[in-house]
Formats: C-alpha cells, sequence, structure tokens
C-alpha cells in the first residue's frame, strides 16, 4: 500500500495532460470546485482560465486577480447592488471600472471581452480600453453610466477587430450621436450592434453605410431616432439578422412606403428577437407580422398594446418562447397569451402606470392564472400587478410548477389578498413548497413571518431573494437566512427587521455574496457589532438624509477578500469593530 | 417588536394616517395570526379620483391625496387666469402631503415617542412592545425633504421600474437620489392621452410655438377618434387666441388638460406658453363633460348642434 503511495506521488498526473482537460471547463463554478482540489488542480485551472467573472468588483482587488490568472481574455464585471436601479444609491457611490481597466491593460494585453453591468464607465477608461487592447472584440455595459459619446467615440475609432458594441440599458445623459461616425471607412467586422436605450441621434447615413459593410451583423438594434423608413433601408442591406430592435413606429407612411417596410419585414426570415416597436399602435404593427414566424423573444416593453393589438399579434409568433409586455394589454391581452404562446417560458408584465397616477387597473391575477393554464413550462415571471390572490398563487404554480424565477411585485405596498383580505403569505408558501427548482423569489404585498418560514423551510434551492415592506418580526429574516443553505443574495427594503435579524446571519454572510438592507431598523452599532464578529465582510453603512447617529438607514454587506474598500466616497462609512 | 421605519410612501393627509398604517399594526399583530383589522382601508393607498369635486377654490378636500387631479379642471372657465387660486387651493391640500413626505420617513408606530435607535440598541434581546398610538414621528431635524414630483405619493425606487424605461406615465426618476432632476434640453417629449382612444401619443412640445399650433396638431392626431358625433374639435379654427380654446371649453367635446411639474392637472390655455412647456410634463385630452362636470347638458348641446 505504502509502496503504491509513493508511486503516485513521483508520477503525477502529467500536468499538460490536466490543463487540457481543464481547459474545456467554461462555468466557474466547477473551474473554482477543480481549484481546490488540490495544489496542482489550482495551479492547473488558474493557468487555463481564460474567461473571469467577478460578481462583485469590491470582493476582490485587481491584483488579487492578476497575481492568481494570468491568462486572461474576457471578463465579466459586475459592480453596484442590484438597488441602484431604481435610485437607492447616492451618485459617485463607486464601482469605477478604471482600476480594474489600468490592470487589465497592464497583464492582460489580449483581452477580448468586456462585459460590464452596474459599472462607472468613463469616458477616460473607455478610451483607455479602446487604446490598449489590439485585438479587442466585445463590449458590453449592461446598466451602467458615467460616459458621454467621447468615450463612445473612443471606441468606435480605435478598436479595429470590434464585433460586438452592447449599450444595454445604460443611462446617459445629454449624449450626442457622432459616435457612430466614427467608425472608420474600412471597419466591417462588427456582428452586434445594440445602441437601443442610447437617447441620442446618429448619423442615419454612417448607420446605413456601417450596416452595409458589416456583412457578419447579426443583431442591430437601433434607438427611438430611426424611422420605420430609415429602418427599412437597413433591413435591406441586413435581412439575415437574428436580433432586430426597431425604431420609432410614429411615422406616417404612404401606402407605397407602408408596402416596402412590410416587405423589407417579411424577408427577415432568420429573426429570432424583436425589440424597439416604440409606439407601435394597431396601425402599423401588421408591419412586423411577416418576420416572426421563427421568433422566440418578442420584447413590446416599449409598445403600449391593448388586448386585442396583441392578441391579433401572437398567433404570428408561433414559436415563442419569452414574451414582455406592458400592462395595457390587461388580463384580456394574456388570456390571449395563453391561447397562442404553448411553448412560452418566460413572462414579463411592466406597468405602464408604477404610480398609479391614471388609476390605472393594468393587470390582476385573472391575467395570470390564464397564461398558467396555456403555458405549462413557464419557468420565468416578473408581474406587476395591483391584486392578486393566494389562491390564485397556488393554483399557477401547480400549473407551472417548473419556476426557476418568481417575481410578483403587487405595486400598493403591503396589499393584501384582494379577495379575502389575508396577507399573501400562503401565496408564497405554495411557491415555495411547489416549485422545488425556485432559485430567484422576489415577494411583495402584506406578509407577516409566516411567508418567510415558508421560505426558509422550503426554498432550498433558493439564490436570490428581494423583500419590501414584509414581515412581523425579525424572525421573518432569521427564518430566511437559517433555512435557505444556498442564498447568495439577498436585498431588503423597508421592513422591520433589526439588529437581531442581522445578527443572526453571522455564519451566513461570507457564504453569500452580498446583503442589502435600507429602511429597516438597523443602528450603527448593531452594525459594528456584525463588522467586529465577522472581520472579512465589508460592513457598509451608506448615510443620507434619513440617517444620523444611531440610525443606519442604508446597508450593504459583503464578503471581501480586498479589505475595505480604497475608494469610498465620505458618505460611505464601513465598519470595523472598534468602539463597541 | 422593532419599529417599523418607512419613508412615507402614501402621502394621505393626517386623518388618514392611522388607515394607512394599519397594514404595519395588523403586521406587528399578527404574529402568525391572521389580522383582523381595517384592511379595506389598506388597499385604498389610491382613492379612486373618479369623483369630481364641486367645491370652490379654497375649499377643504381633506381625504384627497396630494393630486387633486379631475377636480381642478371642473373650475377652467372660472379660474382662467387664476392658476394660481387654483394651486393654492391644492397646495391646501397637498400641504397635508408634503408635510407627510417631509416628515422624512419616520412614520411608524412611536412608542411614546422613543426612538428606533433606542429599542435596538438592546442588540440580541426580543424587545416585545404593546401596539403603541399610531401618530406620525416628530419631522426630523436635518428636515430632508424629497421633492413630490407626482400628485400620487411616491416611494424612491418603487415599484422597481427601471428609469429607462421610458414608455410609462411616470417621467424619468432623476439618478440621483435627493435631487429634482432635469429633462435634457432638445426635446421635451410628453404624452398624450385622450379619453376613449386605444392608445397614447406622444409629442414633443418643443416642435410647437403656440397654442393653436399644438391643438391643431393633436386634433390631426387624434381625429379618427373624436369628436364624430359633437362636430366641434378641439381648435377647428385656424387663428386661435389662448381665450378662444377656452371658449371651446362649453360646447367642445373634449378638453385640452396637461398635468404640470406639480402634479397638478390644469387646462391648456391659462398660462403663457414658455410657462406652459416649462412645466408641462402630460397632456390629457379629456371629456369635456367630465371636465365640466355638466354631461348632461354638454350631450344635449352636442346633440342639438348636430
Amino acid at each position: 500500500m505504502d509502496q503504491d503511495h509513493k508511486k503516485l506521488k513521483e508520477s503525477p498526473f502529467p500536468c499538460e495532460g490536466l490543463e487540457k482537460v481543464l481547459s474545456f471547463i467554461d462555468s466557474h463554478k466547477d473551474r473554482s470546485s477543480a481549484s481546490l482540489v488540490c495544489k496542482d488542480w489550482y495551479d492547473a485551472e488558474r493557468w487555463t482560465r481564460s474567461k473571469l467573472f467577478i460578481g462583485n468588483c469590491y470582493s476582490v482587488s485587481p491584483e488579487i486577480v492578476a497575481r492568481r490568472f494570468p491568462k486572461i481574455k474576457s471578463v465579466r464585471l459586475k459592480g453596484k447592488p442590484r438597488f441602484s436601479d431604481f435610485n437607492l444609491l447616492p451618485q459617485d457611490w463607486g464601482a469605477n471600472v478604471h482600476a480594474w481597466l489600468v490592470m487589465f491593460a497592464k497583464v492582460y494585453p489580449s483581452l477580448e471581452e468586456l462585459r460590464l453591468k452596474r459599472m462607472t464607465v468613463s469616458d477616460e477608461s473607455l478610451d483607455l480600453l479602446a487604446r490598449s487592447f489590439p485585438g479587442f472584440k466585445a463590449l458590453s455595459l449592461s446598466s451602467c453610466d458615467g460616459f458621454t459619446d467621447e468615450g463612445l467615440k473612443a471606441i468606435a475609432t480605435h478598436c479595429r477587430t470590434l464585433t460586438e458594441l452592447d449599450i444595454a440599458d445604460s443611462v446617459t445623459v445629454d449624449i450626442g450621436g457622432g459616435w457612430l461616425s466614427c467608425f472608420p471607412e474600412g471597419f466591417a467586422s462588427l456582428e452586434i450592434l445594440n445602441f437601443a436605450s442610447l437617447q441620442c441621434e446618429v448619423s442615419f447615413d454612417a448607420l446605413e453605410r456601417l450596416v452595409s459593410r458589416c456583412r457578419a451583423l447579426r443583431v442591430l438594434k437601433v434607438n427611438e431616432s430611426i424611422n420605420l423608413e430609415q429602418l427599412q433601408r437597413l433591413l435591406v442591406q441586413v435581412p439575415h439578422l437574428t436580433g432586430l430592435g426597431t425604431g420609432s413606429f410614429m411615422q406616417e407612411l404612404t401606402p407605397r412606403q407602408y408596402e416596402g417596410v412590410q416587405s423589407a419585414f417579411s424577408n427577415c426570415k432568420n429573426l429570432q428577437v424583436l425589440s424597439g416597436l416604440w409606439d407601435a399602435t394597431s396601425l402599423y404593427l401588421p408591419l412586423v407580422y411577416g418576420a416572426c414566424a421563427s421568433l422566440t423573444f418578442l420584447n413590446l416593453s416599449e409598445a403600449d398594446l391593448r388586448s386585442g393589438e396583441l392578441a391579433k399579434f401572437l398567433p404570428h409568433c408561433t414559436s415563442l418562447r419569452r414574451l414582455w409586455v406592458i400592462d395595457t394589454v390587461g388580463d384580456k391581452g394574456l388570456e390571449a397569451v395563453g391561447l397562442s404562446c404553448p411553448l412560452l417560458e418566460e413572462l414579463r408584465v411592466f406597468p405602464i402606470d408604477p404610480y398609479d397616477l391614471d388609476n390605472r387597473q393594468g393587470v390582476t391575477e385573472v391575467g395570470f392564472l390564464a397564461v398558467s393554464r396555456g403555458c405549462p413550462n413557464l419557468n420565468y415571471v416578473l408581474y406587476f400587478c395591483r391584486k392578486m390572490t393566494n389562491d390564485a398563487v397556488a393554483t399557477i404554480v401547480q400549473n407551472c410548477p417548473d419556476f426557476t424565477h418568481f417575481r410578483l411585485c403587487i405595486m400598493n405596498p403591503g396589499e393584501p389578498d384582494h379577495l379575502t383580505n389575508e396577507p399573501m403569505d400562503e401565496a408564497f408558501g405554495a411557491v415555495s413548497k411547489t416549485c422545488t427548482k425556485l432559485r430567484r423569489l422576489s415577494v411583495s404585498g402584506l406578509l407577516t413571518d409566516m411567508a418567510f418560514e415558508y421560505i426558509g423551510k422550503f426554498a432550498k434551492n433558493l439564490e436570490t431573494l428581494s423583500v419590501a415592506f414584509a414581515g412581523s418580526s425579525d424572525r421573518g429574516m432569521q427564518c430566511v437566512l437559517e433555512g435557505c443553505p444556498k442564498l447568495r443574495k439577498l436585498e431588503i427594503r423597508d421592513c422591520l427587521f433589526g439588529n437581531a435579524a442581522l445578527l443572526s446571519g453571522l455564519d451566513k454572510y461570507e457564504t453569500m455574496r452580498s446583503l442589502w438592507m435600507s429602511a429597516c431598523n438597523l443602528t450603527i452599532k448593531g452594525c459594528r457589532l456584525l463588522a467586529k464578529e465577522m472581520p472579512r465582510l465589508n460592513v457598509e453603512v451608506i448615510q443620507d438624509e434619513w440617517s444620523d447617529e444611531t440610525h443606519a438607514n442604508k446597508v450593504y454587506v459583503y464578503r471581501s477578500l480586498a479589505g475595505p474598500r480604497q475608494d469610498a466616497p465620505p458618505f460611505v462609512l464601513t465598519l470595523g469593530g472598534e468602539d463597541i | 417588536m422593532s419599529i417599523p421605519q418607512e419613508h412615507d410612501y402614501i402621502g394621505l393627509s393626517e386623518p388618514l394616517s392611522s388607515e394607512k398604517i394599519s397594514y404595519k399594526m395588523a403586521a406587528a399583530a399578527a404574529e402568525g395570526v391572521t389580522p383582523s383589522l381595517n384592511v379595506e382601508k389598506i388597499g385604498v393607498f389610491n382613492l379612486k379620483e373618479t369623483e369630481l369635486r364641486l367645491g370652490l377654490p379654497g375649499s377643504e378636500a381633506p381625504d384627497r391625496k396630494g393630486g387633486i387631479g379631475i377636480g381642478v379642471s371642473l373650475f377652467g372657465k372660472e379660474l382662467k387666469g387664476e392658476s394660481m387660486c387654483v394651486k393654492s387651493f391644492v397646495s391646501g391640500a397637498k400641504r397635508g402631503f408634503s408635510d407627510a413626505i417631509n416628515g422624512a420617513g419616520k412614520w411608524g408606530l412611536s412608542i411614546n415617542g422613543g426612538s428606533a435607535a433606542g429599542l435596538g440598541e438592546n442588540g440580541g434581546s426580543n424587545v416585545k412592545e404593546e401596539i403603541p398610538a399610531l401618530k406620525p414621528v416628530e419631522e426630523r431635524k436635518n428636515g430632508a425633504s424629497i421633492t413630490a414630483p407626482a400628485s400620487k405619493a411616491q416611494v424612491v425606487g418603487w415599484p422597481p421600474i427601471r428609469s429607462f424605461r421610458k414608455n410609462t406615465l411616470a417621467t424619468n426618476t432623476p439618478k440621483k437620489d435627493d435631487a429634482a432632476g432635469k429633462p435634457g434640453p432638445g426635446c421635451l417629449y410628453v404624452k398624450v392621452s385622450m379619453d376613449g382612444a386605444p392608445y397614447l401619443r406622444k409629442i414633443d412640445l418643443k416642435t410647437y410655438c403656440s397654442y393653436p399650433e399644438i391643438s391643431a396638431a393633436l386634433e390631426k392626431m387624434f381625429s379618427c377618434f373624436t369628436i364624430g358625433q359633437c362636430g366641434q374639435g378641439l381648435a377647428a379654427k385656424e387663428h386661435l387666441s389662448e381665450s378662444h380654446l377656452m371658449d371651446l371649453l362649453h360646447g367642445s367635446e373634449y378638453v385640452l388638460t396637461y398635468e404640470d411639474k406639480d402634479g397638478d392637472w390644469m387646462l391648456v390655455g391659462d398660462v403663457p406658453w414658455e410657462m406652459f412647456t416649462d412645466s408641462c410634463r402630460r397632456l390629457r385630452i379629456m371629456k369635456g363633460a367630465d371636465a365640466i362636470g355638466l354631461a348632461p347638458r354638454t350631450m344635449q348641446k352636442c346633440k342639438s348642434q348636430n
């Protein structure tokens, strides 16, 4: 036995072989597991990792990353906590990508892809990016801010091998459209171009020429400044598109123009994704029908259609898997969804009137039920409504037990079941019990601790939980922290959970990516206690107009190898254990 | 029981504070027991504003939420040139609302005025409290005020909708937590809705220079839905003075109203054009009958004109 042991030690698994095997592994979770086997595997893994995913840019530092991974070609980096999307984070909070880019420029000159989410990206950073990586291919900026057309100009001018420019959901102010004209005349490698969320006017001429040069273009999402006639001219250049985001439909077309646009759409036989459609109404919506036969994702979240319009549209989209609509379609529109989209897997219903300025009813449990009856494969839902019932939700999950993402937003805080007037506890209990694959849950409505007991007891695969205006005592939060072994992200706002709840998760937070609690019942002292007990967590308090010496109004807790933030602005207080 | 702390998001004036917080009370009382509570009120965070008020400017309307909404345009004709008066009527009722907002979120179950912080100090122990009297805690010293942009109360970041989603009736929430956002220069898109029309349109206010222009454009835009029965469009005449526009109120089937920056609904034509474009957030073409509150008579009038 001992002899064999020694033999093994003398002739270990050849590391080239190990590296070869590991190079086939893409998933960062699997790679992480591999790296923990032993030192050899750790080394082999780090030498072969080419794709880097960092879910929280403050959990690690550029230096640590540079030391560990020598050969990175593709980076995915996420910054601010998700509630920054809803203006809960002050300006200049952080998550600036610049320091990372400086490191990448030094250590990864062959970087090809950079995908950022909720990070601040300055023009200076984009310029650095454009000049530092000669083989750079793909830039994706999701929910980012901080840049103007100057930065985009640098990208367009200097990135000669760019295949993807995707400015999804990033909001910029006062941005000009001159950047589009900066792609050089010889530049033809673009495959994906998405500037739908930019509010600027681009030179249509430049765009048309760019599109005609880029023969490999497969995804084109223009912004609202492009009208139908212009869109037609683009489509005739690239009828082979797989993804299209139209411009505005608000244009009066002559009959001849109408035919032209219609024919251009009908020639798009490969379309899988369709979005844009600003101000599309019953007048011109039929223009796109001819392009929808192979559509798998239809994003109507910028077109406030009514039920009839949707009902007429959907039969043209027989392969639909994902559908995003505005609640102007009403329950009747959702009934049409249930009837026409048997393959549907994802549904998102956005409110046209989130602040109820016009007393619009929107959708209710009736619509949701109808969809669940007709679409048994439903696994992702985001549903904004004003009324819901426990019974309906229970039935819905019976019809669709495969939910992995269940995000229900009953828009009035603390709204009970509108038929029984009871809390919505049973609804989320049913979701937790029945949907064993549930990974993400957003709760709403009137909720007591019971709801959280259910979640803690049954939602064993839950990774992300969002809570607002809910719970009756600290016990609620405690149930979740103690009961959900796979919990990674917990975001809570406007609940009465206090220090006891916070501290009940002492052992938990290092297994999670982050915890956000705002407008809850936490005090600075409670947070300090947490910081003292768990030195490898960053416990940050964001001071705003509702904070004072004792009340901690916005608290962000996350594990980190990098220690306290070096770039924290004055209003972010990183708590240590001192002065308890 | 820890004290809930909330940014005020209900904006009901004081008398209703007990109702609006009752769900918290219920939640606190619940402990697994189904609360028997004043639940009718719970859902009524947004009172339906379909009723019209006929009171004169300055009269009390204590149970209305911040935005008076339709009520304002009731007084169209009387209030021509008295838009300030309208505003003060509105702000009278709104004061309760803005007080609520400026109360900087310390609504809550206050226990003898004690602060939440005091309770929290006990670290690990569960502090059990009796259900306290419902009253708003004193305004905070730092007196933070949120500008209340819309007529109905808005909590920051709720509902959780991304501000880039332009196709909502809400204005883009400013990126900054605390500053009022200004719309960009360049263009000034506002939504136009029309009662009974199946869809909304958007127009760029900057492309018009006067009231007659905008009414003509709107009439053209919505021509397939108007008017038919009653004949008189919004601005049938070419040269329409501001007072003409007002004159149309009585005869016309439809009335043009707009929501201003403060969330008040005003009649279009009340103020100078520049002031209008500065403050207009969206437009609504209402049935004249609704606006004037003289439904039966207007209809008869229309019928007789046919």
